[in-house]
Formats: C-alpha cells, sequence, structure tokens
C-alpha cells in the first residue's frame, strides 16, 4: 500500500524504536503533524520554545544513550532550534532533527517561513540532508540515524518540504544501510595498543584523564576495570564525571579550570598521561605550551581529528574507548611486566598530600547560604543517586564539585557549548526517560529565566522536576570573572527586576519555595524531594560574594591554581536598591 | 579528493575552511567518470600539524570519500590560463614570440587584442603573466590547480 511521506516518516520513527520526539508544530510540519495524530505508537512531547525541544531530546539521549528526536517547523522553528543543535554537536551527542521545509516549487523563492535549514545548520550538525523526493524518505531517515549514532555521534537535520510529506509511494523500512564514504573507525590499532600498554606498565608517576567518550561508548566498566587493576589515579572532565566512580579512592576530582588541586597538580607532574575520549580542551588545558611538561601521552579517541588537534601525542589510538580499554585489560592481565609498587606507593604519597590541601573547603559557617552547601546538601539527600542536570555558570561548577557521580548518564550538562537554558528542557528529556527517578535541575536566577516557559510543558506532561534555583541576583561568573580580570566593574552582570519565582511557578500550577536562611536548607530540600508528584522550584537566595575555587586563569598552567577564596567585594543587593 | 556529487557537498568543503580559519588558495571541481563522483583538487598551505588536522577534519565529512595529499609523493599539477591582452602595433610580434616561448595558443585575434590559451604549473603561468604584463592585460582567467599522482596507482572506488 502507499503511503505518504507524512505516514512513511512516523513508520520510520516507530520502525527505529524511537519512543518520544519533541516538538513545536507549524505551517511546512502539518502533515507530518496530521500523521502523528493518526498513531499511537510515537508519543509527541509539545514543548513551548524550540530551543526547548532540542535540549529535552538532548536530556533524553545523555540520560539513555538513544538518540533524542526533534520535529519542528521550517524558518523560525529551526533557527530557535539552532542554540540546542549547536549544543548536541559539542557535546557528541546523537540527535536526528527532522525540520519542515516550504514546498520544493517555492525553495528560494523566499517564501513564508522560508530559511536554508541546511546552510544554516552546517556547521554544527554532523550531517545533514534535504529530502527531495518521497522515494528518498525512508533511507534517508535510516542513514540519519545510522550517522547520528555511530562513530564519534552527532546531531543530524533532515530538512523534509511539505510537498515531499504529501506525495505517496510504497514504504519499506531498510533494515541495514551502507555508505560507502562513511566507515567510522571502531577497533584500535593493535601494535599502538601494545605499545600504549607497556609505556603504562613502566610509568613511575602515572595518570588517568578521561572524558565524556567514556560515556558516551557505555565503556565506564573497563575504564573501572582498567584503573583499579593497575591502582593508578584518575581524573575525569566536566563531561566525563561519573565515567569512573567518585568515591572510589582512585579517583582525584575533576581537572581543569575548577578542578580539584590535586588533580591539575598530578596532571602537571604525570609522566605518562592515558587519555581516553577526552579531547583536551582549552578549559582543561589551561596553556598548552605549560600542559603536562613531562608525560608522555597516550591518546585514545574514536575521531581521528581530536588526537593532537591541541597538543603533541606520543601513542595515537584511534578507536572506540571501549574496544581499546578491552584490549588493554587483555595485555595487561597476560603481562609479566606489573606497575612498579615502590614509584607507584611515592606517587600517591605525593597525591594524597595535594589532597590534604582540602581544595574544596568553604565556610560552613557562614550566616548567608552557601551555594556549595545547598549542593552538598542536595548530594546527601539524594544518597547521590540523582539525575542532575545543569544550566551555565557558578552553579554549574559547584554542582559538578559538590555532587560527585559514581554512576555514568546521571551528570547532564552543556560542556563544550556552555548553554544558559539547557538545565529544564533538559531534565525534561531525563525525566520522561526515567520516570520514578529523581532529577533536579540545578541552575541560577540568570539561566532560569532562558527557557523558563518549559515550567508550562512541564505542568501539561506531568513532569516532576525539582528546580535548585542558587539565586544570587548575578550573573555569577560573568561577574566572577569581573572582579578578577575587570577590577570588579561588573558591567551588566547584575540580575536587576528578578521575577518573585515562587509565584512564578505557582501560576504555572508547580510548587514554589524561597529558602533564605542556611538553616531552613535542608528542611526545604527534604520537603521537595517528599514531593514526588509536583515540580518544586526551590528559589535559594545565597551569598553574592561567593566565588568558585580552586581556580587556573584562562591561559594559565596546571600548577599555577588559586585556592584560597579572597572575599569578593560586590555590590549587595541592598547596597543597590 | 573523490566527493560524493551531491548538491552541498561542495560547501561542506568550503564551509569548513571558513569556519576553522584555513585558506582556500585554488579549487577547482567536476565530475569523473562515476557520475555520483566528484573529483576536487583544492591548494592550501600551512604548518605539518596544520595540514594533518585539515586531511583528518575533511575525512570526516560525509561526503568526502576519498582524500589523498598529491604533496606527499611526485605528482603532476597543472592550471589552465585564459588572457587577454593588448596585441596592438609593436607589440603584436612580441606577445605572439612569448606565446610561442612558453608554447601557448593564441585563440582569439582582433585588431588589438589576442586571446591567449596556457597550460602549465601555476609558477609557469605567472611567469607568462609577469612577461606579457607589460603589453598591458585586459582579463586573466585561471582555472585553478588539478593534481594527479604519478605512478601506476590511481584514486578510484
Amino acid at each position: 500500500m502507499e503511503l505518504t511521506g507524512a505516514d512513511i516518516f512516523v513508520r520510520c520513527l516507530k520502525d527505529e524504536g524511537v519512543e518520544y520526539i519533541f516538538g513545536y508544530p507549524g505551517g511546512a510540519a502539518l502533515h507530518i503533524y496530521d500523521a502523528l495524530y493518526r498513531q499511537e505508537d510515537v508519543k509527541h512531547i509539545l514543548v513551548r520554545h524550540e530551543q526547548g525541544a532540542a535540549h529535552a531530546a538532548d536530556g533524553y539521549a545523555r540520560s539513555t544513550g538513544k538518540p533524542g528526536v526533534v520535529l519542528v517547523t521550517s524558518g523560525p522553528g529551526i533557527t530557535n532550534a539552532v542554540t540546542g543543535i549547536a549544543t548536541a554537536y559539542m557535546d557528541s551527542i546523537p540527535m536526528v532533527i527532522i525540520s519542515g521545509q516550504v514546498p520544493t516549487h517555492l525553495i528560494g523563492d523566499d517564501a513564508f517561513q522560508e530559511v536554508d535549514a541546511v546552510g544554516i545548520t552546517r556547521p554544527c550538525v554532523k550531517h545533514n540532508f534535504l529530502v527531495q523526493d518521497v522515494a528518498d524518505l525512508a533511507i534517508t531517515i535510516k542513514k540519519a540515524f545510522h550517522i547520528a549514532t555511530t562513530g564519534r555521534p552527532g546531531p543530524v537535520l533532515v530538512d523534509l518540504p511539505k510537498d515531499v510529506t504529501a506525495q505517496k509511494t510504497e514504504y519499506a523500512y531498510p533494515k541495514t544501510v551502507s555508505m560507502r564514504s562513511y566507515h567510522p573507525t571502531a577497533k584500535g590499532h593493535p601494535g599502538q595498543i601494545k605499545k600504549a600498554v607497556d609505556l603504562m606498565l613502566a610509568a613511575k608517576r602515572p595518570m588517568f584523564y578521561t572524558g565524556g567518550g567514556i560515556i558516551i561508548d557505555n565503556a565506564s566498566q573497563p575504564l573501572t576495570e582498567l584503573v583499579r587493576l593497575l591502582g593508578y589515579p584518575c581524573t575525569n572532565t566536566l563531561m566525563g564525571l561519573g565515567a569512573f566512580p567518585a568515591n572510589d579512592p582512585l579517583f582525584v576530582g575533576m581537572l581543569g579550570m575548577h578542578g580539584t588541586y590535586e588533580a591539575n597538580m598530578a596532571m602537571h607532574d604525570s609522566d605518562v598521561l592515558v587519555a581516553i575520549g577526552a579531547r583536551f580542551d582549552d578549559r582543561v588545558t589551561g596553556d598548552v605550551s605549560k600542559f603536562c611538561p613531562h608525560a608522555q601521552i597516550i591518546h585514545v579517541d574514536i575521531d581521528p581529528a581530536q588526537i593532537a588537534k591541541n597538543v603533541p601525542v606520543d601513542v595515537p589510538i584511534v578507536g572506540s574507548a571501549k574496544a581499546v580499554m578491552e584490549e588493554m585489560l587483555k595485555l595487561i592481565r597476560a603481562a609479566k611486566q606489573k606497575p612498579d609498587p615502590a614509584a607507584l606507593d611515592a606517587w600517591w604519597k605525593q597525591i594524597n598530600t595535594w589532597r590534604g590541601q582540602n581544595c574544596l573547603e568553604y565556610d560552613r559557617d557562614a550566616k548567608l547560604i552557601k551555594p556549595q552547601y545547598v549542593i552538598e546538601t542536595l548530594h546527601r539527600l539524594t544518597n547521590g543517586d540523582a539525575y542532575v542536570t545543569s544550566d551555565v555558570g557558578q552553579h554549574q561548577m559547584w554542582a559538578a564539585q559538590y555532587y560527585p557521580f559514581n554512576e555514568p548518564r546521571r551528570w547532564i550538562n552543556s560542556g563544550g557549548l556552555g548553554t544558559m537554558g539547557f538545565g529544564l528542557p533538559a531534565a525534561m528529556g531525563v525525566k520522561l526517560a526515567h520516570p520514578d527517578a529523581t532529577v533536579c535541575c540545578v541552575t541560577g536566577e540568570a539561566s532560569i529565566q532562558m527557557c523558563i516557559q518549559e515550567l508550562s510543558t512541564c505542568k501539561q506532561y506531568n513532569l516532576p522536576i525539582k528546580i535548585v534555583n542558587l539565586n544570587n541576583r548575578y550573573m555569577g561568573m560573568v561577574r566572577q570573572w569581573q572582579e578578577f580580570f575587570y577590577e570588579s566593574r561588573y558591567s551588566h552582570s547584575y540580575m536587576d527586576a528578578l521575577p518573585d519565582f515562587v509565584k512564578l511557578a505557582e501560576a504555572y500550577g508547580h510548587v514554589g519555595m524561597k529558602i533564605e536562611k542556611p538553616g531552613d536548607v535542608e528542611g526545604a530540600l527534604k520537603e521537595a524531594l517528599q514531593m514526588k508528584d509536583r515540580l518544586v522550584f526551590m528559589d535559594f537566595i545565597t551569598d553574592q560574594t561567593e566565588n568558585v575555587y580552586p581556580m587556573i586563569a584562562a591561559g594559565k598552567a596546571h600548577n599555577e591554581m588559586h585556592l584560597k577564596p579572597c572575599k569578593a567585594v560586590v555590590p549587595t543587593d541592598r547596597e543597590l536598591a | 579528493m573523490l566527493l560524493e556529487n551531491e548538491s552541498g557537498a561542495l560547501s561542506r568543503v568550503a564551509g569548513l575552511f571558513s569556519a576553522r580559519g584555513y585558506n582556500i588558495e585554488s579549487l577547482t571541481v567536476a565530475p569523473t567518470e562515476d557520475e555520483t563522483l566528484s573529483r576536487l583538487t583544492l591548494v592550501t598551505s600551512g604548518s605539518e600539524d596544520v595540514i594533518e588536522q585539515i586531511t583528518k577534519q575533511l575525512n570526516k565529512l560525509v561526503d568526502v570519500y576519498k582524500l589523498t595529499d598529491l604533496t606527499g609523493g611526485p605528482y603532476i599539477e597543472r592550471e589552465m590560463l585564459l588572457i587577454k591582452v593588448n596585441a596592438g602595433g609593436t607589440m603584436r610580434d612580441e606577445v605572439k614570440r612569448l606565446v610561442d616561448i612558453f608554447r601557448g595558443r593564441i585563440i582569439d585575434v582582433t585588431d588589438k587584442t589576442y586571446v591567449i590559451e596556457l597550460t602549465g604549473t601555476g609558477s609557469k603561468l605567472e611567469a607568462f603573466i609577469d612577461a606579457v604584463r607589460g603589453a598591458g592585460i585586459i582579463e586573466v582567467v585561471r582555472s585553478g590547480v588539478s593534481g594527479i599522482a604519478r605512478g601506476d596507482k590511481g584514486m578510484q572506488i
């Protein structure tokens, strides 16, 4: 039987095993929306802004490993989604975006709601397609899912003109697809792996530095085995938190700009660095000319272009993190050579001295609510077991520092693009995928306002997310940089005229709480977490002067960290009033 | 480079260069004997690291089927020049002599001008342009460099 392009598209989603799609209708997508109306297999979540759709699909993908699916209309529909697509692209998140397009005969005529979607998204997708014939539709959707989910994952856009969704053809969904110009490498080169293992076993001051690639490749188990087998220290990037259990004594915390003192010092002094699924981002390396000056570097990545991009590498290995580590485990178990116990002992003594600095210590007797205390308490009350999404800024760093994750896919944040507004819609995707889990969105009063309209979506689909708003009345990270690097000229970083978040949450049909004293933090969190079926917006009025420490200033080396918090001099609300 | 002959493939290549701050010195592209594939020759410059990164990034493009750095071995490069120059009075014979020396061809003639066709490496074309500059150049059209490796190995599917 012949089906219309719209029906074919929906059948493709069903045959691809898609559970949820996140979208917003419009003229060019109306045939597709009509096809969605006439079926029950694929559930559509109606967001309030297309950016929210992309972030929600992203949160779904990050927390499950399955591709997130987005459906938007042409013109403003797709341009609104671009921020969310770029967010997924920077963090290598599998996503398929379908955008409606004006009918093929109008393309190029500046038609109503026409935009060159393929052109606009080209720099921020792994690949994209414009479907011009209904006969190509099913195979294109298959290719889109194939490309999005294999190799180094990423978003793939399919632009679908309205007339193509009305044309009819026979439907058959291809079981497999092969593309002559797309063959991602999976297995690493055996000779290189052997070389890496020899280097690892001979190391005196070894260090594991692993990133989001471990989580994407579901490689936490081989990583944990590998690190424990060798007894070497391990640090995770912001994107890799949870890939190695934070409660393991071999874990030295996050590294980089706001990483721990011990992680950064151990990086700097290491003699063999094993980098897996991490891309030597500038927030991690600091000054590349001073990066790991004593180390021979092994770099495992599925994307050859990441290897030796920012930092020269001694043993490059192109391959999937999981496959390569499984090979490494075999070789190490069979090897006669064992790590040098005396060297390792001395190395751990040194690391423990650095640990003794207690770099994450903060003032626990403060009269104002310390943001770190809120996150620590949240961690304690959720047994470290919640899914935590975040926006971008100081609160994101505090969540990363004070909520240790023992499992992968629990920490959901925009690391690469640094997208404010990510946290709430991402939490919606996480909650839909894990309806019985506790899902918290750690945010700030600036970030949350960038996608606050999604509170309405949360009401419609009954998504009882717990929003932890660390409200310091400043764009905190902007203010911190202005304090440090612009002689405290706080240019446009004060969030004046804030809404009453309690009333706002109530207006959307949720529960709002305002917490102003440290003594009330625990009680409020407990109460909110007990309200299993309600979204609770907790507005914590925190100390405005608090800064994120430790810190490596941009362009400095790992051993040039600032540790001691200096008291910030910030005009407070009262002084500004 | 062998590139899928699909709409947008060329802009992916060009877009990668502009997005990552690489320089395209010349670019030629046309379909091959297999109409589903285009052959693209691109000339760029940079340190070894930069060329390595460009190669890797291009290989990542889904539309790029195969890529070779021709400068890694013996290769042949050719470029075609069409040039319109003043050829009146005393310069008329002088320009003709230069065309002969460079083994070019005069392919259009008026009372005052010649159109000359010349093929060779980029540096040969530049030398010719310098040589006829004195006559007065009216128009220069260069095709951009096309290249092929020497020897019996070919870039094929």
